[in-house]
Formats: structure tokens, sequence, C-alpha cells
């Protein structure tokens, strides 16, 4: 599955490990909440970074004392019409602070980056090829944004706002 | 009017294209049908019986004469010449080509028109008082927080998913024009102890399958904070809503399943995490939106003008005038209710050329507004007294003044089996028989004010639950039966009709309402005891027994 990271095609540096598989001697790894919810210790002690797999459906509060050590979130689209990862997502960077990779996982498509990319996500397991090479187009689709997130975009009324602050200030 | 300003139409311009897109990769095959899907019904787009069906945003219910005749274009050069006035606000099209699609939406939005979450599992049209602005009494024009939320809620990046379809409805006067209690939220503006002003918040309503009505989960919420709530509200439903069963997906199930006070600790529990997210609307942020509402140049008239006097003597215009007219807060001024449905007629439905002359109308006589309600009626919101007798000739040269607002044959139906693939069976010719039965404008009177609303199969598109009566389409063997209830209401004091017994065939819907009707006459207290009333008194039992005794 192709990988957009930074807005490029990338080699994904993790390395999927099934539960009940035997984890590499070193090199990031990416594993089930439950696998490393079983002794996170043992797994973050290992050479190597790790990033954990989290449900949609899954409490975030497991997972909110370890994030200053984990090295990638993987939050789970199981179709496109699901969007609790996007809650998860913006709940992990605004509440709590989380600034190692974000990943979207299952069914990404382009018509989500957008969405995925202002709720927080940086990193996208994409489905189609096509849909991965048009990451930088899509991305360029729009310009004006409604809502304030903690993407940082300015929102359209702060840009209305301070356009006419400028404007009576230059008067 | 609310004026778009650049910032606005960049963003529906930059949506057009990327639905373009969109349709190209369906059409190439380059997307799958399942795929496409969810990315049409985001822009409005349905694949119904027939055709494409085309959904349009009118947000909050006001409308431009540009506009309007935009609309006029849209029917005439990609659909069958007429468009379909609905329950939401919107306005639908029946017969557009997909190909044709990205070319409607572009003319549309270079009149500040768009379609964007028409439909699909997002956050749906804004909708609110079609009087909003012009209605004696009311607190502040509840535009401005329908605005301010259409805008917060339009494409947002963690609401675009959700469980289900979310719908929110404003209402900031006394009686409740919105229907907000039967939305996933309904909000009421009013001013607490202090003179503050903002909201009573209400959550979990809604037709269907399973009905509901709104419970209050907060009686106060400051309108600078409305925002944060509403977005609290949506995370806990996006995470905790159901997702296994489409139809226990609504908000309205979680709020029944954990109790509406669980889900309100839930609720204020994420509310209190969140924090200052740049989501608090101060003063300036509030005036901006203000200021690009604009209001008429209203000029001083007299409360009662020369003309009106005149025209009294017109038997058919002070007909028309008694139940089409209605008080502005303006003095000299009225609000005038265009009634979409004439005597054996689709309820809704407005051809290209009433659209066109309706926007010269508004041109002429309301200061080139037009509001659209969700009883499916249109209005023109600022008509001076003056004007009036000669707005009533033009209107009823176009068919657009038939006196029956709030009658009997002020019908509401969705489109039922002569346009919907999930129907079981046809709304619009039980409409179009009733309007025919009750014809007679003087028998009307006599009724009232009695609310028939109409759906063609459960999912209630024509609120049958809540009208007055109610008539729901069901198949049995094959066949079109129609449940009958009564004692439904969406206004401040609403309420689901109840069933009066068992369905009935086709053939025998008008008689039974006909009997229904009668019943009521022969019940009623005194004239001016209006059919809910009556029901309210008396129960279903004496309809009952009127209609199936010699069935
Ligand atoms: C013609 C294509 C249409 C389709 C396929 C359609 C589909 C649906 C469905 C599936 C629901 C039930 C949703 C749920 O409870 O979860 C629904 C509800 C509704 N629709 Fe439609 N509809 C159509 C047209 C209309 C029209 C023409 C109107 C207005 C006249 C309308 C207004 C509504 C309203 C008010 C509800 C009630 C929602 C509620 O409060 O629960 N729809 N529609
Ligand atoms: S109530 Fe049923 S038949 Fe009528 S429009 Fe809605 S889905 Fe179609």
């Amino acid at each position: 599955m192709p990988l957009v990271k930074q807005g490029r095609l990338t080699t994904d540096l993790f390395v999927h490990v099934a539960d009940g598989a035997e984890l590499p001697g070193d090199g990031a790894v990416l594993v089930s909440a439950e696998r490393f919810l079983a002794d996170p210790e043992a797994l973050l002690r290992r050479p190597g970074k790790v990033g954990v797999i989290w449900p949609n459906n899954r409490n975030l509060d497991d997972l909110v004392p370890h994030l200053d050590r984990l090295a990638s979130i993987a939050l789970v689209f199981p179709t496109f019409r699901d969007g609790r990862a996007y809650s998860q997502a913006r709940l992990l960077r605004e509440r709590y602070g989380y600034d190692g990779e974000l990943r979207a996982t299952g069914q990404v498509l382009r018509d989500q980056f957008v969405f995925m990319t202002r709720a927080g996500f940086d990193a996208f397991e994409v489905k189609k090829d096509a849909d991965a090479d048009a990451f930088a187009a899509t991305m360029k689709r729009y310009s004006v944004f409604y809502q304030p997130t903690g993407d940082g975009r300015v929102t359209a009324l702060n840009r209305r706002m301070q356009l006419r602050h400028s404007e009576s200030a230059g008067q | 009017m609310y004026a778009y300003d650049e910032l606005d139409r960049t963003l529906i311009n930059e949506r057009v294209s990327e639905f373009r897109d969109q349709v190209q990769r369906r059409l190439s095959g380059e997307l799958t049908e399942d795929e496409f899907k969810i990315l049409r019904l985001q822009n409005g787009v349905y694949l119904q019986l027939h055709a494409y069906m085309f959904r349009v945003a009118i947000p909050y219910g006001t409308l431009s004469s540009k506009q309007l005749r935009r609309f006029a274009h849209v029917a005439r050069r990609y659909d069958r010449g007429y468009g379909h006035f609905t329950t939401r606000q919107n306005i639908q099209f029946n017969w557009i080509k997909l190909s044709e699609l990205p070319d409607a939406l572009a003319d549309l939005a270079e009149v500040g028109i768009h379609a964007m979450q028409t439909s699909g599992n997002n956050m749906r049209n804004v909708t609110s008082d079609q009087w909003a602005g012009v209605a004696p009494g009311e607190i502040e024009d509840p535009r401005i927080w329908s605005e301010l939320i259409r805008q917060h809620t339009t494409l947002h990046p963690e609401f675009s998913f959700l469980p289900r379809k979310f719908k929110i409805a404003i209402t900031a006067s006394e009686h409740d024009r919105a229907a907000i209690k039967i939305h996933d939220i309904g909000l009421r503006l009013h001013k607490n102890a202090d003179g503050e002003t903002g909201f009573e918040v209400l959550v979990g309503g809604g037709l269907g399958r399973t009905p509901f009505i709104a419970k209050t989960i907060k009686p106060f919420v400051p309108g600078r904070d409305i925002l944060s709530y509403i977005e609290a509200i949506l995370r806990v439903y996006n995470q905790y809503g159901r997702r296994d069963n489409i139809y226990k997906a609504r908000i309205k199930i979680l709020v029944h399943e954990l109790g509406i006070e669980k889900f309100a600790k839930e609720v204020d529990e994420e509310w209190k995490q969140m924090g200052d997210v740049g989501l608090t609307l101060d003063h300036a942020a509030i005036e901006e939106v203000r200021s690009r509402f604009s209001y008429p140049a209203y000029e001083k008239l007299p409360h009662m003008p020369d003309e009106l006097k005149q025209a009294a003597h017109d038997k058919l215009f002070e007909r028309w005038r008694k139940n089409s007219v209605f008080p502005h807060k303006v003095q000299g001024y009225s609000i005038v209710v265009l009634s979409l449905k004439p005597v054996g007629g689709p309820p809704g439905d407005a051809s290209a050329e009433q659209m066109d002359a309706l926007a010269d109308l508004a041109d002429k006589y309301s200061f080139g507004e037009i509001r659209v309600g969700h009883e499916q009626n249109l209005a023109l919101p600022h008509v001076a007294k003056r004007d009036l007798p000669a707005l009533f000739k033009a209107l009823d040269r176009l068919g657009l003044a038939t006196p029956n607002v709030n009658l009997v044959t002020d019908i509401i139906a969705c489109p039922g089996l002569d346009y919907c693939s999930l129907a079981n069976a046809r709304s619009i010719p039980v409409a179009q028989e009733l309007t025919r039965r009750f014809a007679n404008h003087d028998t009307a009177d006599l009724i009232g004010r009695l609310h028939i609303n109409i759906s063609g199969c459960i999912n209630a598109c024509g609120h049958h639950h809540v009208g007055h009566i109610g008539i729901l389409g069901v198949e049995k063997n094959g066949e079109e039966f129609y449940q009958i209830t009564i004692g439904g209401r969406a206004d401040e004091n609403a309420q689901m009709g109840t069933l009066i017994g068992p369905a009935v065939p086709y053939a025998e819907v008008a008689d039974v309402i006909e009997d229904i009707v009668e019943a009521y006459l022969a019940l009623r207290d005194r004239p001016e005891e209006l059919f809910v009333d009556t029901v309210k008194r008396l129960g279903v039992e004496p309809f009952r027994e009127r209609v199936y005794a010699t069935r």
C-alpha cells in the first residue's frame, strides 16, 4: 500500500507486525493496541521506533499515558464512511498534544485527504496508487476553511475580521 | 439577505471543481458506484427511480430574486421545466443528467447557491423560521446564528462522515415555525433572567422509523458558546453513535439508549475538556456576520392604506388576504405566503415560468427577497400593504394565489412512488385527490386550520407523524395501503399523532379523511376549536368509531 508522507510518496519504514508474530530485533514496528498494551515497557525498551494501530471504537484514555514515547499512531477507517477516527485524530493533536506521526489507514481515498489533514493526519496509507499520486494536487483544492481546527489554518471569519481591522486601521 | 463575499464564493467554486473531478472519475470508471455514492450525496445528488435527483440548499429558507431566477434557469436548461420545494428548505430537480450536474452547480455557484451537504451523513442544511427577521416579537433575527452554524459545519473535517445525517433548526419566536422539536438539534433563541441572549438546546428529535420529540439538554447556552456546545454534542455522537445498523444510527437513538441525563453528562464532560479552541464567538465575530445581512429600507407607511380599504370590497381579494397575509414587524408591511398547493397540483412544485415571474414580483414588491417554508410554500417577506391588491392580481395570474394557506388543502407531501425509489405507495396523487375533495373554499374555511401530511414510506419525508392528520403509505401484498394518524403537530407543542386503526386501501383514503373531518365538525366545542385541539380533548376514539363503524 503506498504511503504518503510530507506530501510525497515515501517508503514505509514501519513494519506491520501481526499479533503473535515474532518482532524483528530492531527497526520500526507498528503493532496492535492489544499487543502494545499487554507490555508497553518491553516494546519501548527494544531498539527501534514503536507505533500503535488504534481501533476507532476504543477510547483514547489507555493510549494517552504513552503518547510521548510513540513514533506513530495509526488510526483506522474500516470504510471511508466511518468517521470516528477524525474525532480521535483531533483529540490526539489538539487535546493531548501528540506530535508524532499520525497515520490514516484502511479505506483511504483522495477525497478524504483534505478532511484528514485538517483533522491532524500527516501520513496516509492510500488504497489506490492513482490517489497517492494525486495527493499534492488534491491538497491544493481548497483555499478557504470555515472552522478552526488544530491545523492552524486561518478561518474565513478570522480573515474577514483581520481585513476589517486593517481597513479601519488604514483610515 | 446575507451577502456572500469573495471567500464564500471561492469555497463554493472550489467545491464545484472538486465535484466536477469526482463526476469525471465516476464516468471514466475510476470510481466505483459505492465510492462515488457518498461523494455525490455530499453534493445533493441521489439516484432515484427514473434519474438522478439533485437537491439544492436554500440556507434558512432565504432567497434573492436573482437566485430564484437561477433556479428557473436550471429547471429549464437541465431539467423538465420545474422544481420541487421540500420540507427541508431545499429545492429538488428530478431529471438531471449526471454529466451535466457540474455545469448546473457552476451556474448556481455564480449566484451563491450550492448543494453542499444537502444529503449524506453529515450536517445538513441549517433550517430556520421562514419569517426570520420580519416576524413581530422575535428575539432577534435567527438567521445570523443559522449562518454562523452553516459556516462552522460546512466541510467540517470531523463531522463529514457521521453515523447518519444530522439536522439543526433554529427559531427565535415564541411560536415555532421551524419545527425544532423534530430535529437532531433544535435551538430556541431566548433571553435569560440577566437579559443575555442564548439558546435552549434540544436534542434527539426526529421522525422516520422511530420518531422522537427532542428533549432539552440545556436550558441556556450563551450565544458566544453555541458553536463549541454543538461541537461537543457532535463529537460525542460521532464517537458513540451506532454504526452497526443504519436504522439505529441517528442521534435520537443514542439519546434514547443512554437517557438524556447521561447523554447530557457526556456532552458536558466533552464541552468542559474542550477548553478554548477558538470556537468562542466574541462580539466582533457575531457582528461581522450580522453586518453582512442587509435589511430593506422600509418606508414610513400607514397601518391601513386607502388601497387596502378599497380592495376590501373585492371578495376574492379579501378571501386571499385573510388567508395568506400575515403581520409584519414594521407598520404598513405584511408577510405574504404564496401557496404552492393549487387544486389538483403536486404540493411544492413550481414551474420555471412561475419562478421567473415571482422573482420579478419580489423585485417589485418585496425588496427582491423570497422565503421558502417547510410547509412547501413560498413567501414574500416585505410587502407594503398598499401593494397587496396589485400583488394579488399578479399572483392570481400565475396560479400562486390559492387561498388555502394552513387549510385542509395546504397539504405537505413527499414525492412517494412517483419519484422515490424507497416508496411503498404514492403520495402526490393522494394529495391531489384530497385537494379536489376539499376544493370548496367555504368548506375549507369552515374547517379552519388543519394540516395534512403525507409520506410514501416510513422515512417520513412528508412529516406524517406530526401532521394534524398524518397519512403514511405502506405496502400489503403488493398493494398500496395507508395508515392514518391524528393529533400530531410540529410547533412549540410538538407531538406525534396517534394511529386510528388498520390501514386503508388507496381508493378509500380520501373518504376516510372526509369522515374524520366530518366527525370533527360534529364534535368540536365551538368553531374556533382547532381540529388538533378537539383530538386532544376527546382522544382518537370518536374518530376511530366514525371511520371504522361502516368499514
Ligand atoms: C426523493 C428522494 C428522497 C429520498 C431517497 C429520501 C430519503 C429519506 C430517508 C431514507 C429518510 C429517513 C432517514 C432516517 O430517519 O434516518 C428521510 C427522511 C426525511 N426526508 Fe427524505 N428523501 C427524499 C426526498 C425528500 C423530500 C422530497 C423531502 C421533503 C418534501 C424530504 C424530507 C425529509 C424529512 C423531513 C425527513 C425526516 C427526517 C427525520 O426527521 O427523521 N425527503 N428521507
Ligand atoms: S417518505 Fe419515503 S417515499 Fe417519501 S420521499 Fe421519503 S423516502 Fe421517499
